[in-house]
């Protein structure tokens, strides 16, 4: 019985391992996508294993500052002399993380209520509808540079909760077309004269049907989500705790960086490293398509 | 239009009563959409209303404080001042505060500064409204013009090396933020390279240049806004690219393209009368809509450039906690983003007959 157990373990590990294998020569049909896909999980695992391999340099040297690419210093020094690599592996995980809070709950909201709407019709439909096109009309970046003067927000994460919320509307239309369209398909019909229920026709029927729109939203969130959490890091308005790619752009803002020759290296690398992100983020998607709509595969 | 089964004999079967000219009326396209715009727009304003209420700490009371500690003024003047520059009362229950918020927007009157003591809220917006239209609005309509035709000429020419590329510069610019963009340009071509004289260009206008219709005005207004233009231009022609060009691609599979190739009109032909005019009509509602966001301008492009126009006073405004100045400008920003978004649902009926049909049941 012990090695028919230990038998079995291996096979389902051998079985787990095929198939990630084989998700994994999917994503390699499109070039870019695959591409991008790599560049994700570098960034992730750079921002969140770096940080345990690479220290932190808090050391002021006053005779480095500003000093470009070296052996000793990779990426040059910042304007306290202090060691621009080091800030830049450290820099990714509140970024990232605060666009996964936000892309999360984007997401949640958008397909739960995109899929009610779509599915339920009348009343529901209609009251979805309206509250999402006045959500849609507050523009976003002015209502959350407002929002910045009336709360304060103390942790990074708050700030994700609230880009969250203000990020589902193009999503929830977007599924809500999908099950609208998704309703009157024969799996659906045959769903409901089996009278399976509600729950099930909406979580192992439609959902899974629009899995590709869902992963495609989600990035797209994402990368919305960044955009902001940036961009008001940036003017200053979001919390300053920590040392993530957006604070470097904004102490290099303040501080006149951006009109200094030599500081260069130490504005141009959270820029790129955003930017790369946001890049990766997207290109992704083309792979993520391939995986989720088997219809787009072209085997060779 | 058939007449309602009614109980009792009506006077005249033929002429429409109240309750079916206001049925017909509500069936209209036009009404629906009005209406729909008004009810947001109250729903807007009280959204505001009671976002500005929220703020922890009164600020009424704020202000009143600082009257009386700076100044020396009695409490109640004080008290006073704050609430004729509020123009609201926060003494009064809140119905009534909020009747006389409504009220006093009707007649155009969005309160006065409290940093700039005396200032109406309305004549700083109209004051800086001009330069953030000026710049976005002709960022827009370049990077629309541009990008749409090359759409078109990316979707008749697909998978050729410039569609490629093409594709490649719109999906970078669509996915990397543009005030990335604007830093790359101020850090490298301003600071470390030099070709552009960034020191000169911040700000709207150089000192001393005073708004007239003269050649220096205009010359000098242009100077500034070149680098917030270009930058509009450049991260936007991007995504009117790629909207563009799936549009045309959708529209390059229809019957009647394959009809009139198959009948030999020249390419050119097909293009203009044909594709270009059906794959617009998505894009002009959204440039409709693209239009309503451009009084928001971008705050973040306008601060770096230190353009003054209505995003960067409004991110004054929260930074020095003006709140009368950032409840103004905010409703603005709304406001016309939902009179766009109203002229794009009429332009769009207008455009697409079937749309307007499909209420004539």
């Amino acid at each position: 019985m012990n090695t028919q157990d230990k038998n079995s373990l291996w096979v389902r590990l051998a079985d787990t391992l095929a198939s990630v294998r084989k998700t994994l020569r999917i994503m390699s049909y499109n070039k870019a996508g695959f591409i991008g896909f790599l560049a994700i999980v570098a960034i992730i695992l750079i921002s969140y294993v770096g940080p345990y391999l690479v220290e932190l340099d808090t050391d002021t040297k006053v005779d480095k500052i500003y000093q470009t690419p070296s052996n000793e210093f990779w990426l040059g020094t910042d304007h306290q002399g202090r060691d621009i690599f080091s800030y830049i592996i450290h820099g990714g995980k509140d970024v990232i993380a605060v666009g996964l809070a936000a892309g999360l709950i984007s997401t949640f909201i958008g397909v739960t209520f995109g899929t009610l709407a779509g599915f339920a019709g009348g009343r529901v439909d209609s009251a979805i509808v309206a509250i999402t096109d006045f959500v849609l009309t507050v523009p976003r970046f002015p209502l959350l540079v407002v929002l910045a003067a009336i709360l304060t927000f103390d942790r990074n994460i708050y700030l994700g909760i609230i880009l969250g919320l203000l990020n589902w509307p193009g999503l929830l239309r977007a599924i809500r077309s999908q099950a609208l369209s998704l309703k009157e398909r024969d799996f659906v019909q045959a769903a409901r004269a089996l009278d399976l229920g509600t729950p099930h026709i909406i979580f192992r029927e439609i959902v899974p049907n629009m899995m590709s729109y869902i992963i495609i939203s989600f990035t797209l969130a994402m990368t919305g989500a960044i955009y902001a959490l940036v961009g008001l890091v940036l003017l200053g308005l979001a919390p300053f705790s920590g040392t993530n790619w957006g604070i470097m752009l904004s102490l290099a803002y303040t501080r006149g960086a951006m009109f200094f020759s030599d500081s260069l290296w130490y504005i141009m690398s959270p820029v790129v490293a955003i930017a790369i992100l946001q890049l990766a983020l997207v290109t992704m998607n083309r792979s993520l398509e391939l995986i989720f709509n088997p219809r787009l595969r072209t085997e060779a | 239009m058939t007449t309602p089964a009614l109980s009792q004999p009506v006077a005249d079967e033929s002429a429409p009563t109240l309750a079916q000219r206001l049925r017909r009326l509500s069936r209209s396209y036009l009404v629906r959409k009005i209406l729909k715009a008004l009810v947001t727009a109250w729903a807007v304003v009280t959204f505001t209303f009671f976002l500005i209420r929220l703020l922890p700490g009164n600020p009424i009371e704020q202000y009143t404080n600082q009257l009386v500690t700076t100044y020396g003024i009695p409490y109640h003047e004080a008290l006073d001042q704050a609430k004729a520059l509020f123009s609201i009362d926060f003494d009064q229950p809140v119905l009534y505060q909020y009747v006389n918020f409504v009220g006093n927007l009707f007649r155009g009157d969005l309160g006065k500064s409290i940093l700039s003591p005396g200032t109406p809220v309305s004549d700083i917006i109209v004051q800086w409204l001009p330069w953030t239209v000026f710049s976005v609005g002709t960022g827009l309509m370049l990077s629309f013009s541009v990008g749409v035709v090359l759409g078109l000429l990316m979707a008749f020419r697909r998978d050729s090396l410039f569609d490629h590329i093409l594709t490649l510069y719109a999906s970078l610019m669509t996915s990397v933020p543009n005030y990335l963009f604007a830093i790359a340009v101020i850090v490298l071509l301003g600071a470390r390279w030099q070709i552009i004289p960034i020191a000169e260009m911040r700000g709207v206008l150089s000192s001393g240049i005073e708004p007239a219709l003269s050649w220096t005005f205009i010359k000098d207004a242009l100077f500034h806004a070149s680098l917030p233009i270009s930058i509009y231009f450049f991260t936007g022609v991007g995504g009117w690219m790629l909207t563009m060009k799936s549009s045309t691609i959708g529209v390059l599979e229809e019957d009647y393209v394959t009809v009139s190739r198959a009948k030999g009109l020249k390419d050119n032909r097909i293009l203009t009368a044909y594709v270009g005019r059906n794959a617009s009509l998505p894009i002009f509602t959204q440039l409709a809509i693209a239009i309503g966001f451009v009084v928001g301008g971008s705050v973040i492009i306008e601060s770096l450039f230190q353009y003054r126009g209505l995003g960067l006073t409004l991110f004054q405004s929260v930074q020095r906690r003006d709140y009368t100045v950032m409840q103004g400008v905010f409703l603005i920003l709304t406001f016309s983003v939902i009179v766009a978004n109203l002229l794009a649902d009429i332009l769009y009926s207008w455009i697409d007959p079937r749309i307007r049909l499909e209420d004539k049941r």
